[in-house]
């Protein structure tokens, strides 16, 4: 069983990364671009009793900084 | 004074930290690696040292903060046993709770290494009483992710109680309120960016980081 894990930093939290990712897409021409926020996806491979309160706990304890980061877990169903 | 360096695959001040806290202290810090799950009995300061530990791998600081020794150090913490974490060591004590905030990638996402100045805002902590108030000491900085950030309220809350113990006196890495260095609420917890260990000998081209471990000796012991 798989599961997506992506973490985003929280709004409000500046974001040099996706700041200069921004600046980048301008400088190759694209307009239209308003903003730019950059994270992470980390892809788990869990076994099928995994439940979801475990993946929570591994995102608090480990996967994302709940001080500056939100979280959210996708689990395919045929995964 | 009973010093321990905690040493993670991939710090790289650990033998620059050992060599201050010797020079000051007369004895040789016990260097505890990571994968132990104790520190020696007696341990009256623990030093959490500068590098990349494991890479920087997920966030700076991360991975080092859920390692076995941790535990112990959180433990000892938790009695009172200071702990002064500098730069990586700094970001790991963020990852474990230990102090609040978190240490994001520097505002112009540069490598900043070079002597800095900073101001020291508290003298009445256990890690700065070798300081005068509001005195501007140099010491060097050299990292990649010092720019310390958390909510107003913590903000408000750190500088409110005197948490804030060093603030940097010119831009360095954007962090909010120019933060260089906080300590915990029972404050018996440091952690700073800045490099006070390069800073103990003329050749250095400061001094002013041997005051931090000569205060400590006098304070601690």
């Amino acid at each position: 069983m798989k599961a997506r894990v992506f973490v985003t930093l929280k709004p409000g939290v500046l974001d040099p990364q996706g700041k200069a990712i921004h600046h980048a897409l301008e400088g190759l021409g694209f307009g239209g671009v308003n903003n730019v926020r950059a994270g992470k996806l980390i892809e788990l491979d869990l076994a099928d009793d995994t439940s979801d309160s475990d993946i929570e706990d591994m995102c608090r304890k480990l996967l994302a900084n709940t001080v500056i980061e939100n979280f959210r877990v996708e689990r395919p169903e045929n995964a | 004074m009973k010093s321990a360096v905690i040493v993670f695959p991939g710090s790289n001040c650990d033998r620059d930290l050992a060599v201050a806290l010797e020079q000051v202290t007369g004895r040789a810090p016990a260097m505890v690696w990571h994968g132990e799950s104790n520190l020696p009995d007696g341990t009256d300061l623990i030093a959490l040292p500068g590098g990349f530990s494991y890479g920087d791998y997920l966030r700076s600081g991360a991975m080092a903060a859920r390692s076995p020794i941790m535990r112990a150090v959180v433990e000892a913490a938790g009695r009172g046993v200071p702990v002064l974490g500098i730069c990586n060591g700094f970001q790991v004590l963020t990852e474990t709770g230990l102090l609040p905030g978190a240490l994001m990638r520097n505002a112009r996402l540069n490598f900043v290494s070079r002597p800095v100045a900073l101001k020291v805002e508290n003298t009445q902590t256990l890690f700065t009483s070798g300081y005068n108030a509001g005195e501007v000491i140099h010491i060097p900085v050299a990292h990649h992710d010092g720019n310390y950030q958390a909510d107003a309220e913590t903000l408000d809350k750190l500088e409110s109680t005197g948490r804030v113990a060093f603030r940097y006196a010119e831009e360095v890495n954007g962090s909010a309120r120019s933060i260089a260095g906080i300590i915990n609420e029972a404050g018996n917890v440091l952690g700073m960016m800045p490099h006070p260990e390069r800073a103990i000998e003329p050749a250095h081209g400061s001094t002013d980081g041997l005051r931090l471990f000569q205060g400590l000796l006098e304070t601690v012991s």
